[in-house]
C-alpha cells in the first residue's frame, strides 16, 4: 500500500476524542501483520510491540495520537436539529456549512447550520458565530431522531481527503492520522532493520482533550525513551513564520524544555547521517503535544519529538505532503533501531 | 427527477460560464426532436410539444448559474485569491473543497490555524481578502501551470440523500428549477411553451431579459430555489418559507410583483387539486421574473419556488417532496392556463 492509500484509509477512520473506541480495532489491524504483537489497552490506545536483539533490551515508545477534533450533541431544537458543543480545539468559523456525521445508535448525516446572513444584525455580521450560535440539520422528524440520537453522542466532520498538487493532500483528521500513518511506516521500516531495543508504537487517545492516552500508556509501559511524532503548524499565508514551517523543507524537530536536549542532538546527528532534511521547531513552553504529559511520567522520561508541518490545522482543509510523513517515518526509523539508550547511574 | 436533480448539482456552472449545465439538459432531453436553440449570452431555449389548440406564448424560466468564486490573483508563494460571484456568506469559506478552472483542480480554502489566531482574530468574521486557495504549488510559477486568473471556482460537494426526503448539495439553487423543466419538457402542452435555462441569475438577472426580448412571451412562469430560514435561533416573522410544507407561491418580491390572475389561478389549482403550497411570507429576494415582466412591451408573471435553506452554500438543502408537488402544481396550472383567456 502506498502511503497516499494509507493516510487515506487512516483518515477515513472516525474517532472523535474520548470515542476511540469505534476505530481502535480497525487501526490495530494496521500494525498487526508488521509487528511481534498488537493490542488495544483499556484506554483504547492501540499498541504495536516490536521485540529487540539485545540480551537487556531497553524500552522505546513512539507516539502519534489517533483521536480527532469533533463536536458533541448538547441538545435537540424542534424540526429536527441538534445543538453540539465542541470536543477538542474546534476552530468555530470553520464550522459552517459543513457535513458531519453524527454517531448514535446509528450514524446520522446532517449539516451545519446558523441564522442566515439576510437576517443578521449590522453587529452580528461583524462576529464569528459561536459554538451556540450553530446546530446541525439532520432531516429527521423529532420522533424520529431521538430513536437515532442521545445528547452525548460524538460527531465528526465529514470531508474526503483529495490529492492536489506536487505530492500533497487535504482533508480531516490529518492531524494526527499522518503521525499515524508514520508509525505504520516505521513498523515497516523495522521489518528490514536490526534494532537491539524493545519498541512499542503507540497510537494514542484523547490528545486534543488532555493527553490522558499518552499519560496512560507512558506511565504503564514505563520506557526509557520516548518519541512523539505529532503535526506542527505548515506555513501559511499570513501567519506568524517563526511558527511555522515550509513543507517538504526538512523534519522539523522540537528543541525547548520540554524535550531532552542530548537524545535530541542525537536525533539531530541522526539525520545528518542519513542525509534527511531537518528544521529546528523551537518551543519555549509547553508545545501542546504529548510530549510536555510524557516527560514527567512516573520518575521522568526522556523526551524528543520529530513533526509533520500541517497547513490550516483543525478545519477540513488539513494540508500536508506525503514526503514529510516518509520523511519522517525514515528519520524516527533510523534514530531507534541504534543502541541509543544511555544507562544512568543508579540513584537511590 | 430526483437523479437527474442529483447530477445536474454535480455539475459547475457559476454565471457566466454554464456550459456544462446546458450540455447536460440538451443530452437528457426525453425527447430529441424538441427544437432547441442557444442564444448569444448563453440562454438554452428548448421549443415545447404542443398540440396546437391555442397561440399563447407561455416561457418557463429556470436559471442554469449557481454562486461560487474567481480566481483574481496569484501570489508569489502560488496561492490563489479570489473574489465572490454572486451573492456568497464569507463565513462559510475556511476549510471548503474547491474545483479550479475547466481542469477541476482540486484546492483546499484556507486560514492560518485557530492556535495562531489572536483574540480578536479568533472572534471576528475573517474577509475574503484574507483567504486563500491552496493547490498546493510550491510557488506562483508552478500554480500558473495549472491555474490563471480569471478561472472559475465551485465548491466541491456530492449529492447526498439524507434523513427523511432531504437532499444535501450545492446549486440546488436553481438546478431544481431546472429538473422541474425539464420534466415538463416531456408533457404536450395546448399552447407554445417555451423553456428558458438562463444564464447570469446570480449576477444580476441578466440573462433572462435576452430570452424575454426574443420570445416576447404573454406569460412567463419562473421556477426557483427560494430562501427557507425556519432554522433554530430565527424569529417567526423571519421565516419566509418552511421546509416540507409544499412549493411556495410568490405575491411578490423585491424585483416583482406577480400578476394577480396568475397568482390565483396557481392559488385555485393547488387547492382544487388538494396540492400542498405555501405563500413566501418576506417580499425580500428578487429572480428572473423582475427582468422578464418589464421586457417587451411587458409580460404577466409569477414564481413558483421550491424552499432551499442554506442556499448559496455547499451544503444547501431541500424536501423531496416539496420538489415533486412544485412540478405537480405548475403541470396542473398550466394544462388549464388558456381557460384564462387573454
Amino acid at each position: 500500500m502506498n502511503t497516499d492509500t494509507l493516510v487515506k484509509q487512516l483518515c477515513d477512520l472516525n474517532a472523535p476524542a474520548g470515542c476511540e473506541n469505534l476505530s481502535a480495532e480497525k487501526l490495530k489491524s494496521f500494525f498487526e501483520p508488521l509487528c511481534d504483537k498488537a493490542y488495544v489497552d483499556p484506554f483504547f490506545n492501540v499498541i504495536g510491540y516490536k521485540k529487540g536483539t539485545s540480551k537487556n533490551p531497553k524500552k522505546i515508545i513512539i507516539t502519534a495520537h489517533f483521536d480527532q477534533i469533533g463536536m458533541i450533541v448538547s441538545g435537540f431544537e424542534k424540526g429536527g436539529f441538534l445543538r453540539i458543543s465542541n470536543l477538542g480545539g474546534i476552530d468555530t468559523k470553520a464550522l459552517l456549512a459543513s457535513e458531519v456525521i453524527v454517531h448514535g445508535r446509528e450514524e446520522v448525516f446532517g449539516v451545519i447550520g446558523a441564522k442566515p446572513p439576510h437576517l443578521l444584525k449590522e453587529d452580528e455580521t461583524k462576529k464569528n458565530v459561536k459554538m451556540t450560535g450553530l446546530f446541525i440539520d439532520t432531516g429527521f422528524p423529532d420522533d424520529i431522531l431521538k430513536q437515532k440520537v442521545s445528547i452525548g453522542d460524538p460527531v465528526t466532520m465529514l470531508a474526503p481527503v483529495v490529492t492536489l498538487k506536487n505530492g500533497c493532500i487535504a482533508g480531516k483528521s490529518l492531524d494526527n492520522r499522518t503521525g499515524v500513518a508514520a508509525l505504520v511506516l516505521i513498523l515497516k521500516e523495522l521489518q528490514n532493520m536490526k534494532h537491539p531495543n524493545d519498541i512499542y508504537v503507540i497510537a494514542t487517545v484523547q490528545e486534543e482533550t488532555g493527553l490522558l492516552g499518552a499519560i496512560t500508556s507512558s506511565y504503564s509501559l514505563e520506557p526509557d525513551l520516548a518519541v512523539v511524532i505529532d503535526v506542527c503548524h505548515g506555513d501559511m499565508p499570513e501567519a506568524d513564520r517563526s511558527q511555522c514551517f515550509p513543507l517538504n523543507k526538512g523534519i522539523p524537530v522540537a528543541i525547548g524544555p520540554a524535550f531532552h536536549s542530548e537524545y535530541t542532538d542525537a536525533l539531530f546527528e541522526v539525520a545528518k547521517r542519513e542525509r534527511i532534511p531537518t528544521q529546528r521547531c523551537i518551543e519555549p513552553g509547553n508545545p501542546g503535544t504529548e510530549a510536555w504529559a510524557i516527560q514527567v511520567s512516573r520518575f521522568g522520561i526522556p523526551t524528543v519529538e520529530a513533526c509533520i508541518p500541517l497547513r490550516y490545522m483543525h478545519t477540513t482543509a488539513e494540508l500536508v505532503s506525503l514526503k514529510d510523513i516518509e520523511a519522517v517515518a525514515t528519520l524516527v526509523a533510523r534514530y531507534v533501531s541504534e543502541d541509543i539508550i544511555k544507562t544512568t547511574e543508579e540513584t537511590f | 427527477m430526483m437523479r437527474k436533480l442529483a447530477e445536474l448539482t454535480m455539475l459547475d456552472g457559476i454565471s457566466g460560464n454554464e456550459q456544462e449545465i446546458r450540455k447536460f439538459i440538451i443530452q437528457n432531453l426525453a425527447d430529441k426532436s424538441l427544437k432547441h436553440y442557444t442564444d448569444s449570452i448563453g440562454n438554452l431555449i428548448v421549443k415545447g410539444k404542443t398540440d396546437g389548440s391555442s397561440n399563447l406564448k407561455v416561457m418557463l424560466a429556470a436559471h442554469m448559474d449557481e454562486v461560487g468564486l474567481m480566481v483574481n490573483y496569484i501570489t508569489d508563494d502560488g496561492k490563489l485569491k479570489f473574489s465572490p460571484v454572486g451573492g456568497i456568506d464569507s463565513r462559510i469559506l475556511i476549510g471548503k473543497h474547491v474545483r479550479v478552472g475547466k481542469c477541476k483542480i482540486p484546492g483546499v480554502i484556507g486560514y492560518k490555524s485557530i492556535h495562531l489566531q489572536d483574540k480578536n482574530e479568533r472572534e471576528s468574521v475573517v474577509k475574503i481578502k484574507n483567504l486563500y486557495i491552496d493547490i498546493a504549488a510550491k510557488d506562483k510559477e508552478n500554480a500558473e501551470e495549472f491555474v490563471n486568473t480569471g478561472d472559475y471556482v465551485a465548491f466541491a460537494s456530492e449529492p447526498v440523500f439524507f434523513g427523511e426526503n432531504r437532499i444535501k448539495a450545492k446549486a440546488l439553487d436553481d438546478r431544481a428549477g431546472c429538473a422541474v423543466l425539464m420534466e415538463l419538457l416531456e408533457e404536450v402542452w395546448p399552447f407554445e411553451l417555451y423553456a428558458c435555462f438562463t444564464v447570469q441569475e446570480e449576477v444580476g438577472l441578466r440573462g433572462a431579459l435576452v430570452a424575454a426580448n426574443r420570445i416576447k412571451p404573454d406569460i412567463g412562469i419562473v421556477l426557483e430555489g427560494t430562501t427557507c430560514a425556519d432554522v433554530p435561533k430565527v424569529k417567526e416573522h423571519e421565516v419566509s418559507t418552511v421546509m416540507g410544507e409544499g412549493p411556495v407561491l410568490s405575491f411578490a418580491d423585491r424585483t416583482s410583483i406577480a400578476d394577480r390572475e396568475l397568482f390565483y389561478h396557481f392559488l385555485k389549482t393547488a387547492e382544487k387539486e388538494g396540492i400542498p403550497y405555501q405563500l413566501k411570507r418576506t417580499t425580500t429576494g428578487g429572480n428572473d421574473a423582475g427582468r422578464i415582466q418589464t421586457s417587451g412591451t411587458g409580460v404577466k408573471t409569477m414564481v413558483v419556488s421550491v424552499p432551499c435553506r442554506y442556499i448559496h452554500s455547499p451544503v444547501s438543502v431541500l424536501d423531496l417532496n416539496d420538489l415533486k408537488n412544485m412540478l405537480n402544481l405548475v403541470s396542473k396550472a398550466l394544462h388549464i392556463l388558456p381557460e384564462l383567456g387573454r
